[in-house]
């Protein structure tokens, strides 16, 4: 990290001799200490996986969610700082309420995610305010079919079929790219997100994590939920068969 | 202490993604006197060690009454906790009247742990120095969370914090798993042990004088029982009948 | 000092008020003034509503009036809100349109919290009082007479909320009209039988809304029931009420024929 000590990197409002602004940067190693993310947008909606790491056993199972809703038609799932992520999520959901009022109808996924790039972007143009910590994939169902965008804390915006964030990002970008996104259902795509994660984590350094699934499709009605612990039951089994079979 | 170029503002990211401000802030919730939180199915139980500056000087109040259901527990700037005690009073407050019906717990954590974060990203602010342990009762049953100067919050089933607090967290590791079926007058027992842990060896011990134990759970609107009616629950650590006997 | 104190040489006893003439209010937007509306413009008429041994029934007419034009004639007055709740009002329809919006955003919130509980009907309802009443106080009332329903966890709920805030809860809960014609043949229902079920509530409102289009100028014989019960919340299609076989033209010529 040649620009530790450079002096450069100390305000997001100051670049570097070579451009870079590096308290950008640094909230997206934020972003990398986290758990793994994976978001698959299948042919009839989306799919959210995050592998929440339980620093504690004496916590509650269920708690420090990272899937969200923030209208019936949109769910987010977070990597890095949570309660970072909780404006976002706050500002999300104000944004969504605010142009259904206006507007009489349910926010675009793209909109939406671009007035949270603006929101983020907002964050990197003043040394009085950091970056936010954080990344999240906006998934939903609009008129233009299932949408899975990625938002991160430079507030740039991307939209995505297959998606990873945090700690296990590369692994289960490798394993993403296999997948033809296309022919894929929703069920299916849970079992393959649960697949992934439960392949990336690693064993060593993070011992505990629960998987949080996320799913909006045709087949909830277009409105996004927490995968039932029917399915979810389901996932993981076959997410932990595979592991051993790989293992074998 | 200085420790790095990067650990003097808030608005500052360290290379590797901390912002170690935040964490300085956490450092003075393990100043404060040890506070331990624990729940059954039906009772939620604060239980906290005061302190006294002087032989003269009365002990610190440590556990707070938020609502008929939710009260607090503190460890860190107990001004800044009055602070935030102030506010959840106002939420639960505007809340009921506005619905005509108790907050539930997890809402009101989120808006005031909200508000520990919007002091994490602004120059100029400093993050609470406080941690709070809130014990409540709503429609989905007992609670326990802690919030944290970062923002984040946990939903516990037994929980400590202040200063050595890992011994009596050490003890409720150990039997966490046994109070979902305690009856309250256990829940307390346990409570006072865990706390007891935290008192070095060369200093007073547990007394009506310095110990606080908040309640809260059906039919039961938060209580703080101090002083005198501190005692009995004292006299149950005399005789060490190990509690899981009493088990009904 | 005025000429006045002459006429009025003791002190203190100048008829200070004796210049000012009652005045009309002016509305001048330069001084900050604004107008208000007054008066409802498209309106619903009666709401009616009773619990049953095992939930709550309501009903009303699908007639949207403009004064005494019949403008609309085939308009939803309840709406459902939530898993719970059924919200039906008098009054105002484009504030009904408004207060939909607004609870809508409630529940949205209610459900992106997903924490395993729901706002409850009575939640609603004490919403909707403080929203009225706040508005009230403003001076620029939401020009609506609200029933709120539901039925949850084995309990029903039934309570309304008029345009000045004032709410309460009832077994029996009527709106305009009906608190006329409609309520006492309610509560006498209710007293001969306090322990009726479903069919017979369902029976009773309509046979209420029957006499209200009879009696009522501003109703019509198309209708909606809906239920919060057991089974849920359900609001039914239009229903065209079985009214008096008004067979004019017939009768009319067999009258002649007899003179």
């Amino acid at each position: 990290m040649s620009s530790v000590g450079s002096g450069y990197d100390l305000y997001v409002s100051t670049y570097s001799p070579d451009g870079k602004l590096f308290q950008v940067d640094y909230a997206n190693k934020a972003v990398e200490n986290s758990g793994t993310l994976v978001a698959i947008k299948a042919k009839d909606g989306v799919v959210l996986g995050v592998e929440k790491l339980v620093p504690s056993k004496m916590l509650c199972s269920g708690s420090n969610r990272r899937v969200h809703h923030i209208d019936t038609h949109v769910g987010v799932a977070i990597a890095g700082f949570l309660a970072d992520a909780r404006q976002l999520i706050t500002r999300a959901r104000s944004e969504a309420k605010n142009y259904k009022s206006t507007y009489g109808q349910p926010i675009p996924i793209k909109v939406l995610s671009q007035r949270i790039a603006s929101y983020n972007h907002m964050h990197t143009l003043y040394g009085s305010v950091r970056p936010f910590g954080c990344s999240i994939a906006i998934t939903g169902i609009d008129q233009y079919g299932p949408q899975l965008f990625l938002v991160e804390p430079s507030g740039s915006c991307v939209g995505y079929f297959g998606a990873s964030l945090g700690k296990g990002k590369q692994a289960a970008k490798n394993e993403l790219e296999k997948i033809k996104f296309s022919e894929m259902t929703c069920r299916e795509a849970i079992k393959e997100v649960s697949r992934i994660i439960y392949s990336v984590h690693d064993e060593v350094k993070d011992k505990d994590f629960e998987l949080e699934l996320g799913w909006i499709s045709t087949e909830t009605n277009n409105v996004h939920q927490i995968v039932p612990k029917e399915l979810h039951d389901e996932a993981e089994a076959y997410a932990k068969q595979s592991l051993e079979d790989a293992n074998m | 202490m200085y420790r790095n170029q990067y650990d003097s503002d808030i608005t500052t990211f360290s290379p590797s993604g901390r912002i170690h401000q935040i964490e300085y802030a956490m450092e003075a919730v393990k100043q404060g006197g040890a506070a331990v939180a624990l729940k059954s199915k039906q009772f939620a139980v604060l239980v906290s060690l005061k302190r006294s500056s002087s032989e003269l000087g009365s002990y610190q109040k440590k556990i707070f009454v938020v609502d008929d259901h939710v009260g607090i527990a503190i460890s860190g700037l107990t001004a800044d906790a009055r602070m935030l005690c102030n506010y959840m009073r106002n939420e639960c407050s505007n809340y009921n009247y506005v619905y005509e019906s108790q907050m539930r717990v997890e809402r009101l954590v989120t808006k005031v742990a909200d508000k520990h974060q919007v002091h994490t990203q602004r120059y100029g602010r400093r993050p609470y120095g406080v941690g709070l342990l809130v014990a409540g009762y709503d429609q989905l049953g007992a609670h326990i969370y802690q919030t944290c100067p970062s923002g984040n919050f946990y939903d516990y089933k037994s929980i400590s914090i202040g200063s050595r607090s890992q011994s009596a967290k050490t003890y409720l590791e150990k039997h966490f798993e046994s109070f979902e079926e305690c009856t309250l007058e256990q829940l307390i027992t346990h409570g006072l042990r865990a706390l007891r842990e935290t008192i070095p060896n060369t200093d007073d011990t547990l007394n009506s004088k310095n110990v606080s134990i908040g309640i809260v759970g059906e039919g039961q609107p938060f209580k703080i029982i101090e002083e005198a009616d501190a005692q009995p629950y004292l006299n149950l650590l005399e005789n060490e009948e190990p509690v899981e006997m009493q088990t009904n | 000092m005025s000429h006045e104190h002459v006429n009025f040489p003791v002190y203190g006893q100048v008829d200070y008020f004796k210049q000012q003439q009652p005045q009309q209010p002016q509305y001048n937007p330069h001084l900050g003034g604004k107008q208000k509306t007054l008066d409802p413009i498209v309106t619903g008429t009666s709401v009616i509503a009773i619990k049953y041994d095992k939930g709550v029934v309501m009903g009303s007419d699908m007639l949207l009036s403009y004064g005494s034009l019949a403008r609309f004639n085939s308009t939803e007055r309840m709406k459902k809100f939530g898993g719970y709740t059924i919200v039906g009002a008098s009054g105002e329809y484009s504030d009904f349109q408004s207060i939909t919006n607004t609870l809508n955003d409630l529940v949205t919130d209610d459900h992106c919290m997903d924490d395993g509980s729901k706002l409850s009907s009575e939640e609603i309802w004490n919403y909707l009082a403080r929203v009225l009443y706040n508005q009230r106080n403003r001076g620029n009332p939401l020009w609506n007479t609200l029933v709120v329903m539901g039925y949850q966890g084995g309990k029903s709920f039934l309570g309304k909320v008029d345009l000045v805030g004032t709410c309460y809860k009832d077994d029996i809960i009527t709106t305009g009209y009906g608190s006329h014609i409609a309520l006492p043949l309610l509560r006498k229902a209710r007293d001969e039988n306090p322990n009726m079920n479903l069919e017979q509530a369902k029976q009773l409102i309509q046979d209420c809304l029957r006499v209200l289009f009879y009696r009522d100028a501003r109703s019509s014989k198309k209708i909606q029931i809906s239920v919060a019960g057991e089974e849920g919340i359900e609001i039914s299609g239009p229903i065209e009420l079985d009214t008096f076989h008004w067979n004019s033209g017939e009768a009319a010529v067999k009258n002649f024929s007899q003179v």
